[in-house]
């Protein structure tokens, strides 16, 4: 074997492990010694599970009677705020520290069904709210790539964990580009799938018209793999949908050439050069595989943010209410009730949390609720809309995931220029399709002038290749595109 | 424009306290926030009315109920504060 246990993709290690050539053990022993040796540095996993002996046997014993599930046996990352029986799921909150969850999410059940491994549980922006993960209670996650850097978020930890191989592959949740981002800043792939696709049963939600659960991979076949693992219609979230609720017309260009549509109009301002080049080379590459290219407008895009960044806090003020100290979580205690309940939500949360429940607390008040909410509401069906027409003449549109690579800790300490990170990948979430990123090469960054710790000084004027990710979005329940093109990018580099 | 006063109500309504510091900060930064989700304002809206909504109702019967107290334990073992199986909150009508 050339490659390592742990830095084998899924459908590499189910190869292996149904050739006798690894076992269930040695494949867990590898991821275990890469994080022992990477994790105290990096912080992308919050706990990591001591080896359950019983369930690695019953694996092993599976794979041995050439069991055909791809995720039998394969170590998983799991996102804190998915619920797995009998684990600690803090959503890294101090509110939920010790919150012991007493159900298995839908997603984990399914997985435990395949036969897969969890891992550990990995860091995450307090709730999922940020994008660089550190608004963690429990320390920020370093992007493996350049240690100086973030490595996006809100699930950062579950894009470091792959990216360093201390896990084959992870679950994410994506309110806003939460997979997306933190995939595109460590070179792996991240897929948001249509609302509805996966239960929502079990994860602890930011925002529940938004939220997705999905896989954070190092290829599309894995992204694959995981996503169909986990996905269907699921008794506990009636927001789940069946197969076929959408139309699904079969993409004109045929099954592997596709019509990709670029929307020029959104790259004119904000991405950065090198960004724009490999994003532009990799169009290149796509149509010389035999797609086309295709331009469409999508005029109410530029006020996607906008709206989501009114969507998104409203319900979160909404979701958190119901932490207040009282039947579980953190709970501090004054002289009166009402006390009770300021000292355990002033305490438990962080400032970014805060934050956003004032800010949804804001925007649905009496005196805003129109102005506001109900106009943000209304501009996202009128984004949807748009969306559909374009899709009558494309199969997929396309964008850079980011508009800048990894950035560096402290470097966005300014609300609003966090929230700009997630431009391109907030429409999906606004309109209930399904996106991925996929790796679209490296640009070339300096160290900081100012680092996360003195130790990292040494890194200053030393050039690091940071990945980029190409972003594409398809109509309802069509992933399949998603698949098709991700590949494509995939083979031409 | 959001002013201290406004925050200190919102953060009231939230059952949240902010501190004297604290609360400068946040409105300045909730101004810079508004006037950006500001320019939704701005976007003209096509009028609506014959529409069809997008979502729509999911039903489902009453039923598939578990055993009575298979959950009691997990539930209150996460209690802050309890008597037997019961929750044990203050007290909020007082007598005196």
């Amino acid at each position: 074997m050339t490659k390592l246990a742990n830095e084998m993709t899924i459908a590499e290690a189910a190869r292996t492990l149904r050739a006798r050539e690894l076992t269930v053990r040695e494949l867990w022993d590898a991821c275990a010694e890469a994080a022992e040796a990477r994790n105290s540095d990096l912080n992308a996993f919050l706990e990591i599970f001591d080896a359950d002996d019983a369930t690695i046997a019953a694996a092993q014993e599976r794979i041995d009677a050439n069991d055909s599930s791809l995720l039998c046996g394969i170590p998983l990352a799991i996102k804190d705020n998915i619920l797995i029986e009998g684990k600690i799921a803090s959503a890294a909150s101090k509110m939920l520290e010790n919150y012991r969850a007493t159900y298995d999410a839908t997603v984990i059940k399914k997985l435990k069904e395949a036969g897969a491994l969890f891992f550990g549980r990995t860091n995450m922006d307090e709730f999922a709210m940020g994008s660089s993960t550190e608004h963690s209670a429990f320390g920020p996650t370093k992007n493996p790539h350049d240690t100086a850097r973030v490595p996006g978020g809100s699930s950062g930890g579950s894009a470091t964990a792959v990216a360093a191989h201390m896990a084959i592959a992870a679950l994410g949740s994506d309110t806003g580009g939460s997979i997306r981002q933190p995939a595109a800043f460590t070179g792996l792939v991240g897929l948001k799938p249509t609302y509805g696709a996966v239960s929502r049963s079990g994860l602890i939600p930011l925002g529940s018209s938004l939220d997705q659960i999905g896989p954070v991979a190092k290829t599309v076949e894995d992204a694959r793999i995981l996503y169909d693992a986990i996905r269907g219609e699921d008794a506990l979230d009636s927001t789940t949908i069946p197969d076929g609720l959408y139309s699904t017309n079969p993409p004109t260009g045929g099954s592997t050439h596709l019509r990709v549509g670029v929307p020029r109009h959104l790259l004119r301002e904000g991405v950065e050069a090198d960004v724009l080049t490999a994003f532009d080379a990799t169009l290149e590459s796509l149509v010389q595989a035999g797609h086309t290219l295709v331009d469409v407008e999508l005029p109410t895009s530029s006020h996607a943010l906008a709206a989501y960044y009114v969507v998104m806090p409203a319900e979160v003020s909404t979701n958190l209410a119901r932490l207040d100290g009282m039947r579980y979580g953190f709970a501090k205690r004054g002289e009166t009730l009402l006390d009770d309940y300021l000292l355990s939500r002033t305490e438990g949360f962080g400032e970014e949390t805060r934050r956003r429940i004032l800010l949804g607390t804001f925007v649905l008040s009496s005196g805003y609720i129109d102005a506001y909410y109900r106009k943000a509401d209304a501009a996202r069906m009128v984004l949807r809309r748009e969306f559909e027409k374009a899709f009558e003449a494309c199969d997929v549109i396309a964008s850079p995931t980011t508009p800048s690579p990894a950035f560096t800790f402290g470097e966005k300490s300014n609300p609003l220029a966090m929230y700009l990170e997630d431009i391109f990948t907030v429409t999906a979430n606004l309109t209930g399709m399904p996106a991925i990123s996929v790796p679209m090469g490296t640009v070339e960054r300096e160290g900081p002038s100012t680092s996360f710790d003195s130790a990292q000084d040494k890194s200053l004027g030393i050039k690091k290749q940071l990945p980029v990710g190409i972003h594409f979005t398809a109509p309802h329940q069509e992933e399949d595109a998603l698949f098709t093109i991700g590949r494509s990018v995939e083979d031409s580099r | 424009m959001a002013t201290t006063e406004e925050v200190k109500k919102l953060a009231a309504l939230a059952r949240i306290k902010i501190g004297e510091a604290e609360l400068e900060k946040f409105t300045s930064e909730f101004d810079a926030i508004l006037a950006y989700v500001g320019q939704l304002e701005k976007l003209e809206l096509p009028k609506s009315g014959d529409e069809k909504p997008v979502l729509r109702n999911v039903m489902r019967e009453d039923g598939g109920p578990h055993a009575g107290g298979t959950l009691t334990q997990k539930l209150v073992e996460q209690f802050p504060q309890r008597e037997g199986d019961a929750l044990s909150v203050k007290q909020i009508i007082s007598h005196d």
